[in-house]
């Protein structure tokens, strides 16, 4: 039963990814957006704009990088929930809520699907951190990729949570903007902790995606001769926090899908 | 191409009076908060039965279906599929039933064997087991040549096909459809229907739908009607039709509240107001259509008179027509 089970999550993440295959426009999209974003704000902010207590040594395009990788994952493995909601009532998921595996391992297939779906993209993002100044080696390369991966899952066991509990796509974009902005906004992807105001500080530190954003930076700036040399927790113990994070919201999506009923 | 189900189960071949029924409700019923969809239905499916659930929308004919294939609790009541209890046993009962919902459950964006490969690896069918299997799926239902084609490309009789080689693929032994040929033209829904008799008489599954098309209706053994949650009727469609007296009249008229005063007065029948029209159930309707015509001729826009269909019978049981609001037919 459980090897069965497995299958079905195999084959569920396989599903994702045929489907984002024939839809490059997606692929492109998820990407180009926050690139665009980050290279007018950064050339916009670089010269006038030096947040308080940001590293040594890095220019605030450099400083901006991480939080738009973050923002990559953000948008794409969001979206890739979305379909959730349909899917569900009048959809694909319907044929798996009537076959013998649990709702859990749908779940799991879902998150592999959408963290899979997101941590491409992030990649091609992260490969292109040299032409911002970043010098990558090999290390931050791999611990980043791994890093974005921890927080893709989160996201979109997020998504998720939101997706299996409502009942229309439009509600779900209204609790999107709603959560999901402030909480990347107050991430430390556009400022640094240490120099924000002490009652923005404590919504950042409250903020879980912050020690992704926190472990992420740390990570990418390995080669850099300044080093992670700031405030923010480094990079194991905020791995840790962004993984103990990543499997809270697991849990909770699939709390929540088990529960799901359709009427 | 043949296929073989085996009806008893997997292990210990069972003799046919220890089987259990298809499908056992007993005193079934389910709310929405307030509002009741179910109420205290009982009844029983036989095995190899080709059974209909026919009720207009809001019946709650959709409610018994998803509480049918797994994916509503139990409230009060029982409900059992081939043995298993839908209280207790879903994940077991999952494994020998096939469930075609109303919209598709295919992929539109997937080729036709590729849902079929991911709803056997949902099913625990894979390697060469699940290459036979589609392979035998694809050829009995006329897609072999279609395979490699996205599903969102096909026909919507075609795409129908996908969704019931999809849910035989895993063998179930009874399967369960949601107005399953809705949405389709008359020739595609006929052939649709061959398919589900095809299934019944040459691989022994049980199929249990829900409809509000006469049409389906017709074609199934037996029909359960429901009306506002309530079971009002299960017979053989022939013998539904038999329970109305004689013939249907139906008339059109200018003035409907005085002819049917007049009707009532002068010529003893007891007319039913449905969906704009007079109805009257007369044994020798065509001698009651000459005598109203003869004194009322004046009166009527129109009068047929026919066999009943199940929309009479229908109407016979409710008082109220089948598609219009209730509010109509006073």
């Amino acid at each position: 039963m459980r090897h069965w089970s497995a299958l079905g999550a195999f084959t569920l993440w396989l599903r994702e990814i045929t489907r984002f295959r024939r839809q490059r426009s997606r692929v492109i999209g998820s990407f180009l957006q926050p690139l665009v974003f980050w290279l007018l704000l950064g050339a916009g902010l670089n010269a006038s704009f030096r947040p308080a207590g940001m590293p040594a040594g890095i220019n605030y395009f450099q400083y901006l990088y991480p939080g738009f990788i973050v923002l990559v994952l953000l948008f794409t493995a969001i979206f890739s929930t979305i379909s959730t909601v349909e899917d569900r009532r009048e959809g694909f998921l319907q044929g798996v809520l009537v076959a013998p595996i649990s709702r859990q391992m749908i779940v799991i297939g879902q998150a592999m699907g959408g963290t899979t779906l997101a941590w491409i993209p992030s990649c091609i993002f992260l490969v292109l951190a040299p032409l911002a100044g970043i010098k990558l080696t090999l290390t931050a390369v791999v611990v980043s990729a791994l890093i974005m991966a921890i927080i893709a899952f989160s996201l979109t066991c997020i998504g998720l949570i939101i997706a299996w509990r409502i009942e229309s796509t439009q509600g779900f974009h209204a609790i999107m903007n709603l959560i999901l902005i402030p909480i990347w906004l107050l991430s430390g992807a556009f400022w640094p902790l240490s120099g924000a105001p002490a009652a923005v500080g404590w919504l950042m530190r409250l903020d879980p995606l912050t020690y992704g954003v926190a472990a992420l930076r740390a990570a990418l700036y390995f080669g850099h001769p300044s080093g992670a040399a700031n405030s923010l927790p480094s990079v194991i113990p905020s791995t840790l926090i962004a993984s103990t994070f990543a499997l809270t919201m697991y849990l909770l999506a699939a709390r929540v899908a088990s529960r799901a009923t359709s009427y | 191409m043949e296929i073989s189900v085996n009806v008893a189960g997997a292990n210990a071949p069972i003799s046919p009076a220890a089987q259990p029924h298809a499908v056992e409700i007993d005193a079934l019923s389910f709310s929405y908060k307030e509002r009741r969809a179910l109420d205290n239905l009982s009844f029983v499916i036989e095995r190899g039965e080709i059974f209909g659930l026919l009720g207009p929308n809001g019946s709650g004919k959709t409610t018994l279906f998803k509480i049918l294939s797994t994916l509503l609790p139990l409230q009060s009541g029982n409900a059992s599929i081939l043995g298993h209890s839908l209280r207790s046993d879903t994940r077991a009962l999952r494994r020998r039933i096939g469930v075609v919902f109303q919209h598709p459950s295919i992929d539109l964006k997937l080729t036709v064997v590729e849902n079929l490969m991911h709803h056997g690896h949902l099913f625990g069918i894979r390697g060469e087991q699940l290459r036979q299997r589609s392979t035998a799926m694809l050829g009995w239902f006329g897609l072999s040549e279609r395979r490699h084609d996205l599903v969102e490309t096909l026909s919507g009789g075609l795409q129908r096909r996908v969704e019931l080689a999809q849910a035989f693929l895993h063998e179930p032994e009874l399967m369960i459809l949601d107005e399953p040929s809705t949405g389709l033209d008359p020739a595609a829904r006929r052939e649709f229907l061959d398919y589900i008799d095809r299934l019944r008489s040459e691989a022994g599954v049980t199929m249990v739908l829900t409809t509000h098309h006469m049409e389906e209706a017709e074609r199934c053994d037996r029909i359960g009607i429901l009306n506002d949650g309530r079971l009002v009727a299960l017979d053989s469609p022939a013998r539904l039709k038999a329970q109305v007296g004689g013939d249907v009249v139906v008339i059109r008229a200018k003035n409907l509240a005085a002819l049917r005063d007049q009707l009532l007065l002068k010529m003893r029948a007891s007319p039913v107001t449905v969906s704009g029209c007079l109805r009257v159930e007369r044994p020798r309707g065509h001698e009651f259509v000459r005598d109203v015509v003869e004194r009322f001729g004046d009166q009527i826009e129109s009068i047929t008179f026919g066999k009943p269909t199940l929309e009479d019978v229908f109407i016979h049981l409710t008082g109220h027509g089948f598609y219009g609001t209730r509010q109509e037919d006073q």
